[in-house]
């Protein structure tokens, strides 16, 4: 479903919320309670502007509205792949979007991540990925690399990683997978309303994500290697 | 149908009566880099030399062996377990690296 | 001199922090290795690429990471990545003076895709927590594959960069824009202009870099040493001042490229003086052409 879709199922109606180009940011009400909404649409390639123009709203949201729960919007194909962002820094642009939401975070602000449509790597690792948590529905896809490009940097084929894409978690890009693995908290499917309640009330503070990947067994090892670290001599 | 690149290649090599190394912390030579290979050294019960090679160039078993007895005629040495993951370096860096590892023993390489 | 980028990770570790100090957690001996490799043909690495432990910097107690560039190309796998939030987290609880990674990765390690990419998520909300904790994390950039994807995200989330002239730090490779928008939009066999976008003499004089140094251990040594009080708290006020930086920076550089050099250009528009010769100049003059 396309962002005013969704935002009408969740909130009742898309007043409220803005599209800029790619860019989404609004403010709505949930049973009572104001949110910030903030995020991207149109598969949005995410370079510095888009990367700032999402941190503007987290930085105001911290300053004007002292503990509103924020709720990140995700569809985007990654990070702007252009010479004229790097040059601008765009890593570092990316490290401050995360940082303003880090500090939302810190602040009491309850910050979710929705991948609703598709995710990539660059596009999300600084938006929904250090939310509290990031959840998704359930046709959206997360993706860490496109394959022409995934093959070009391994050397294994377009042929060999597009059948691992459909047989190895490791690589597959459907949400549940990613839930298996913790990266994905859960799958919002059905009634939206409710799972934004629960992801309000319920999401950690902490990053659980190992953890999730170990318990649910798509992850098995990472959690064990943390404590390995903790443990050791 | 599926091209899913085969495994590693796993091959084992084993030596006796070669002069007992003793006690020694774990030794580690070399990276896991295209044309190149990491090398561990640990002490192991026993008066043998076991070698345990994974390699993602596989069909080279004899060119392996004839590495590893190389190595062996030139550092006789027991109670050690030598672990190896190649990424297709050379019978050259391989033997590089064997002889590095060896150097670093404590009593260095017994002849 | 000792070349730091010629430096395996563990002969920088053994270089650059007080002789004999380094205490590794997770030996290669213990063969945590990546459970995801061997399926697709790849050989592993006994340390899956990263060493870590404690050590000592001019007598300081610090906590260590070295990725092995030449492996994976430093690559961040789900091992990789749990090490390096093992030791994020630990910090936290025993408080060491400061947490040093040596960074060099190309981000993400594309054959373990979404372990991967969850790691290094992690990897930043674990270098996050070390500095909301008050502890000072330093990232020491010079290795030859320099620090990309996921982990140049993670440097700039660190409190002090030091960077050599050799060191890169940036966000996608020359390759993939190549490939995605062409050699027009971006020759990867360029090194020169590689070394503008992305190099260290260009993220020193546009301020992305908190140290430049020559490629040499003692050298990053000393400069490490320095950066040990760099504790920068994370607060609202530091970062509408990082916003308002980057947002200027934003508008110095118009999107349509009318065929000077973007690297070039921005550099003039930030005041610094003998631009156009900063790729011939070394790095003592280059250092000193920041606009404090």
């Amino acid at each position: 479903m396309n962002w005013n879709q969704l935002v009408t199922r969740l909130f009742g109606s898309a007043d409220g919320v803005h599209a800029a180009g790619d860019f989404l940011a609004g403010d709505v009400t949930f049973e009572g309670q104001p949110i910030t909404l903030v995020g991207t649409t149109n598969h949005a390639p995410i370079g510095v502007a888009l990367a700032l123009a999402q941190a503007r709203v987290v930085l105001d949201t911290i300053a004007r509205h002292p503990g509103r729960p924020i709720l990140l919007l995700i569809d985007t194909q990654g990070q702007q792949l252009r010479r004229r962002d790097e040059t601008l820094g765009i890593n570092r642009a990316m490290a401050h979007l995360g940082m303003c939401i880090d500090l939302a975070r810190r602040r009491g602000h309850p910050v979710v991540g929705l991948v609703y449509d598709q995710a990539l790597s660059g596009g999300f690792i600084t938006s929904g990925l250090i939310a509290d948590a990031c959840y998704a529905l359930p046709e959206a896809e997360i993706r860490v690399m496109r394959i022409p490009a995934m093959a070009r940097v391994t050397k294994l084929s377009e042929e060999v990683l597009t059948a691992l894409s459909e047989s190895n978690p490791v690589f597959a890009p459907g949400v549940r997978n990613y839930v298996a693995m913790g990266g994905v908290r859960a799958l919002w499917d059905g009634d939206l309303p409710a799972a934004l309640r629960d992801a309000l009330v319920h999401s950690p503070t902490t990053d659980e994500r190992a953890r999730d990947g170990a318990d649910r067994g798509g992850r098995r090892l990472a959690a064990a290697v943390v404590q390995r670290v903790l443990d050791a001599a | 149908m599926s091209d899913i690149p085969a495994g590693l290649e796993t091959l084992d090599f084993s030596f006796s009566g070669g002069r007992p190394v003793g006690a020694f912390s774990p030794v580690l030579v070399g990276v896991v880099g295209s044309g190149n290979l990491e090398v561990m050294l640990e002490a192991s019960a026993g008066d043998g030399c076991a070698v345990r090679v994974e390699t993602s160039a596989r069909g080279f078993g004899p060119i392996w062996q004839a590495v590893a007895d190389d190595f062996f005629a030139r550092h006789p040495i027991g109670g050690v377990r030598i672990s190896i993951n190649d990424m297709g370096a050379t019978p050259a860096v391989v033997s590089l690296r064997l002889d590095q590892a060896v150097a670093e023993l404590p009593q260095g390489a017994p002849s | 001199m000792i070349s730091f980028a010629e430096c395996s990770a563990r002969e920088r570790l053994a270089l650059l922090f007080d002789a004999g100090s380094f205490h590794e957690w997770i030996a290669p001996a213990e063969r945590l290795t990546s459970p995801h490799l061997a399926q697709l043909g790849v050989p592993s690495a006994f340390d899956d690429g990263v060493a870590i432990g404690r050590a000592r910097l001019d007598g300081h107690e610090v906590f260590v990471a070295a990725q092995e560039g030449e492996f994976m190309g430093g690559g961040v796998g789900e091992v990789h990545g749990a090490k390096l939030v093992g030791l994020l987290q630990r910090a936290v609880r025993d408080e060491p003076e400061a947490v040093v990674l040596l960074a060099e990765s190309g981000g993400v390690r594309l054959h373990e895709a979404n372990a991967g990419l969850i790691a290094v998520s992690e990897v930043m909300r674990a270098v996050l927590d070390v500095r909301a904790a008050g502890i000072p994390v330093l990232v020491l950039i010079g290795g030859a594959n320099g620090c990309f994807g996921g982990m140049g995200i993670v440097a700039r989330c660190a409190d002090f960069i030091v960077m050599s002239d050799v060191g890169r730090l940036a966000m996608s490779g020359p390759e993939v824009i190549e490939a995605s928008h062409g050699v027009e939009e971006y020759d990867s066999r360029d090194r020169a202009l590689v070394w503008r976008t992305s190099g260290g003499k260009h993220r020193w004089l546009i301020g992305d870099c908190d140290a430049l140094v020559e490629d040499d251990v003692s050298a990053f040594r000393a400069a490490a040493v320095a950066a040990l009080k760099a504790s920068r708290p994370v607060t609202l006020e530091s970062l509408e001042a990082e916003h308002a930086l980057l947002d200027a920076r934003l508008h110095m550089l118009p999107i349509e490229a009318d065929g000077t050099d973007q690297a070039t250009q921005l550099w003039r528009e930030l005041g610094i003086e003998q631009a156009d010769r900063v790729p011939d100049l070394d790095v003592d003059a280059v250092r000193a052409l920041r606009i404090a």
